[in-house]
């Protein structure tokens, strides 16, 4: 063997050595709890890491509840370090547990004010909003002459009869969000006899948020009272689907960023947490949310109105947490039972 | 005459009086009390640190019976109680005679495609549970292409529970089915026939009582699985509450722990109920297997034959046609409105839920599981049927077996978080890791493998255990020449068992995967959660078509071991 090929090859090896024992040296992993869709993980670690290659995310994703669920089962020794897309209401949840770590990020103040946790000592920020949406299947709408509905008082029309899907409230975040909306927008009374309507004309209530609009898009109902952000999905994949934002107004939540009280790495945390904030991020929660917490970036999105952000009633969070368990009740006492509506 | 009397041995209680314990039986002793202290870690514990807040209100404080109170007290959840009993009840009754049917037929008649039909009715345990759900969708739903069948009903409803909970729980009753007939002594039949019975009351008086042991075990745990399911009720229950819906409704919707936790409680009793009959029917069972037994071969009956035939024919096309309808929708664009048929929902690392990566954690994870699993469920088992004395340690192992069943998967992945993720538990290293997936599973399908072991081992004289005693052999060998072999098929049942449910196990370890061991069975999930119910179906296939291969080992092991061990069985 010629000591040319030698050198080179000891050159490579230390070149390589040298790569890696760096890279090990400066990476910090993070454990990040998520409920976004599983497709738009990698690309937001991507793009985190194009300004932060130091900090490598571990992501552990599941549905809102599970992760709620997990999240609070592991309060006392907790395993993630930053919640990156939760729902709000989650969070405050957490919150109310003292398992949040308060952090006001760089460039809080570009958020809007409803995108942000407004206490004195502000515990997460915004991402982008999810709203209500109807999911109207257009063939089978028209093989059973259906008319489009275009508010959620026409939801309540005899005609409708059984054709209606929605989610139960006490299984699913989607569906608590339906119900106060509902009594925001109605007021109290009127918004339980909306839901006594609305009841009459249920086939039945799903566990799932986002199975209403899939079981729509399957023609299994053809309309389902779900989000607009699975709507829009089914649709771009080929289902016969008109998505339909109620005139009233459309209840919303959002998904929502935090550091986990305890993290032993809360240096990268606030790293991570600045990053989630900035502009480029909301750009990037943006390709597929029309609404998004930074005033001004948000570029009209498809299948989605251009005044998706004034549809969006003033939904008043802590009112819901503080009646959550209460509406709960009533709702469960009054739909709820054994009896089938059929 | 009672035909069985004349062999009947009490049980293994009655051993010879050698004195004190030998050295032996202090070391397998030993080897007992180190299983039990794992299962009390594994099981009991867990479990008691989620269930004891169903005393407790949601600042941990103590409330007596409130959770329980306002349970029973709100009439829309109160009335789950009736559902889930009157379901189970239905699903317990049609499983099981199904069961004892196929059962029959595949171990004493004389039909042809044994080993074929075996495969297929094992098919639905090869799934994930979503496979069936979506199946029956597309078969009887709204755009059904049977639902017609119904005539009008629905599928979601009482309807589909059962028959979404029928499917899944078949093969769980096949397996101990198959191995409470399978042991015969043919000089009981041969009395029989010398003595005039008809082959009726052959039926009743041989047959039946035989397997009786078996068959209670099958309904005991038919109806523990269905009442304890929430897979099913979840995705095509409808408006119908149960009270496993209820719990999901409690801990996923609500974050409320505590009437999870109480309801929970409720779900334990029928275990409680099943933990007592079987100590009862223990009491009474006679070993069959006697070592003088003569193993009892099917004579042609062509009648018989042809009705048997008949049966498996039709269970294996009902099987055939729910599975087919998943594999089809797994190639199909997009459901009802685009039928054309391709490959590209199997491209998974296009896709939600970890990608092929997961699979490959997944068969990992099952390899374990089987290995570990089988080695210290059979032996432990063995000990428990077969050691001298320790009475009171075998009572709770018993009791301790049997808990895992009745304990929904969802209450049973939260009681690990709370378990061993607490941060003065000296194993809390083991959360997050493979570990902790492998113990949960192993835990959590523990009961029914306990009981094929136990059914297994119970057919065995005691006899070979007093005899190998006075001759003073130590009773490891006696376990190794003799009760080893003699279950092996029941072993092998086992291990497969364990693999297949690891695959496609998701309401435990979906609280417990990691970022590095995501598994298939949750990517399935997400991936239908996300609306890409294709690619769902597509992965739910690659887990079937594993666990095929799995089943496919298992059989041609089984038939290579099974020609040198099982060779005394043939006359």
């Amino acid at each position: 063997m010629s000591k040319k090929n030698w050198m080179h090859r000891l050159a490579v090896l230390a070149g390589i050595t040298t790569v890696s024992v760096a890279a090990h040296a400066a990476k910090t992993e993070l454990t990040v709890y998520t409920a976004v869709e599983a497709e738009d993980l990698k690309k937001y670690a991507a793009r985190f890491n194009e300004d932060h290659p130091d900090i490598k995310i571990n992501w552990v994703r599941d549905s809102t509840g599970i992760v709620t669920a997990k999240l609070l089962a592991e309060k006392e020794n907790p395993q993630a370090d930053v919640v990156w897309g939760l729902a709000a209401t989650s969070l405050m949840l957490l919150d109310g547990e003292g398992m949040l770590q308060s952090y006001k990020p760089k460039g809080f103040e570009k958020l809007s004010p409803k995108f942000r946790d407004n206490s004195a000592e502000p515990v997460w920020t915004g991402m982008d909003a999810w709203m209500a949406a109807v999911c109207y299947n257009t063939v089978e709408g028209e093989k059973l002459g259906l008319p489009k509905p275009t508010s959620w008082q026409d939801l309540t029309k005899p005609v409708y009869k059984g054709h209606i899907i929605m989610p139960n409230p006490n299984s699913s975040g989607t569906g608590f969000l339906d119900v106060s909306s509902w009594l925001q927008i109605f007021g109290e009374e009127k918004g339980w006899e909306y839901m006594d309507g609305l009841h009459q004309n249920i086939s039945r209530y799903t566990h799932s948020g986002s199975k209403p609009c899939k079981l729509a898009a399957a023609g299994e109902t053809p309309i389902g009272i779900s989000f607009a952000f699975r709507a829009a999905k089914s649709k771009k994949k080929g289902a016969p689907l008109d998505i339909v934002f109620p005139s009233e107004g459309l209840g919303w939540d959002m998904e929502a960023t935090s550091i986990i009280k305890g993290t032993d790495k809360l240096d990268a945390a606030k790293t991570l947490v600045d990053w989630t904030v900035s502009k480029k991020a909301n750009e990037m929660y943006n390709k597929g949310y029309a609404v998004v917490a930074m005033p001004g970036i948000a570029k009209p999105v498809k299948y989605f109105p251009e005044n998706a952000e004034s549809m969006m009633i003033d939904n008043d969070f802590g009112w819901s947490a503080a009646n959550r368990k209460a509406i709960l009740k009533t709702w469960q006492e009054r739909y709820d039972s054994k009896s089938d509506p059929k | 005459m009672d035909a069985t009397s004349t062999v009947s041995r009490t049980n293994s209680n009655k051993r010879p009086f050698f004195g004190q314990k030998s050295l032996d039986e202090w070391l397998l002793g030993s080897v007992l009390v180190v299983g039990i202290i794992a299962l009390f870690i594994c099981i009991v514990l867990p479990i008691y640190s989620l269930l004891s807040k169903s005393v407790q209100n949601n600042a941990g404080e103590f409330v007596g019976l409130d959770n329980f109170l306002t349970f029973i007290t709100t009439p829309s959840l109160s009335s789950s109680i009736g559902n889930s009993v009157s379901i189970a009840l239905i699903c317990t009754f049609i499983v099981t005679s199904l069961a004892f049917m196929a059962a029959y037929g595949l171990t004493r008649t004389k039909i042809p495609l044994k080993g074929t039909f075996r495969l297929v009715m094992a098919l639905p345990i090869l799934a994930p549970s979503l496979l069936p759900a979506i199946s029956l969708v597309y078969l009887f739903g709204n755009q059904g292409i049977m639902k017609e069948l119904l005539m009008g009903e629905s599928i979601y409803g009482p309807i589909g529970i059962i028959i979404g909970s029928c499917f899944w729980t078949f093969p769980h009753a096949l397996m101990i089915m198959v191995t409470a007939l399978s042991n015969t002594d043919a000089r009981l039949y041969e009395s029989a026939d010398v003595l005039g019975a008809s082959p009726a009351r052959t039926f009743f008086t041989v047959t039946l009582p035989g397997a009786k042991y078996g068959i209670i075990s099958v309904a005991f745990v038919v109806f523990t699985l269905v009442i304890t399911d929430f897979g099913v009720p979840k995705v095509i229950g409808g408006q119908f509450n149960v009270l496993a819906t209820d719990i999901y409704k409690q801990v996923i919707g609500q974050q409320n722990f505590e009437m999870g936790a109480a309801v929970s409680v409720i779900l334990l009793l029928p275990a409680i109920l099943t933990f007592i009959t079987d100590r009862w029917l223990q009491r009474r069972q006679s070993a069959l297997l006697t070592s003088k037994a003569v193993p009892w071969v099917a004579p042609k009956r062509p009648i018989v034959d042809r009705f048997f035939l008949v049966t498996m024919i039709i269970l294996s096309a009902i099987v055939i046609g729910i599975i087919a309808m998943a594999v089809y929708a797994s190639l199909v664009t997009f459901w009802p409105y685009n039928l054309a048929l391709s490959l590209n929902n199997y491209q998974f690392d296009l896709m939600d839920g970890g990608g092929w990566e997961s699979y490959w954690n997944s068969i990992e994870m099952a390899c374990y599981t089987a290995v570990i699993g089988t080695g210290f469920i059979f032996f432990q088992s063995y000990l428990v049927e077969k050691l001298g004395g320790y009475k009171v340690i075998k009572w709770f192992f018993h009791l301790f077996a049997i808990l895992p069943l009745a304990v929904p998967g969802l209450v049973l992945g939260l009681a690990y978080i709370f378990f061993f993720n607490a941060p003065n538990n000296p194993l809390n290293g083991i959360y997050g890791t493979m570990a902790i997936l492998v113990v949960c599973t192993i835990s959590h399908f523990y009961t029914v493998c306990h009981l094929t072991g136990t059914t297994a081992l119970k057919q065995i004289d005691p006899e070979f255990e007093s005899v190998s005693a006075s001759l003073k052999v130590p009773q490891i060998y006696t376990f190794w020449r003799v009760s080893l072999p003699v279950c092996l098929p029941a072993v092998l049942d086992i291990a497969s068992y364990l693999f297949v449910n690891a695959m496609t196990t998701v309401s435990a370890v979906v609280f417990l995967y990691s970022y590095n061991t995501t598994l298939a069975s949750v990517a399935v999930l997400n991936m239908d959660d996300a609306g890409d119910i294709a690619p769902a179906a597509a992965m739910a296939v690659m887990i079937m078509m594993t666990c095929m291969v799995a089943k496919i080992i298992h059989w041609f092991v089984g038939d290579v071991l099974l020609k040198s061990s099982q060779r005394w069985r043939v006359r």
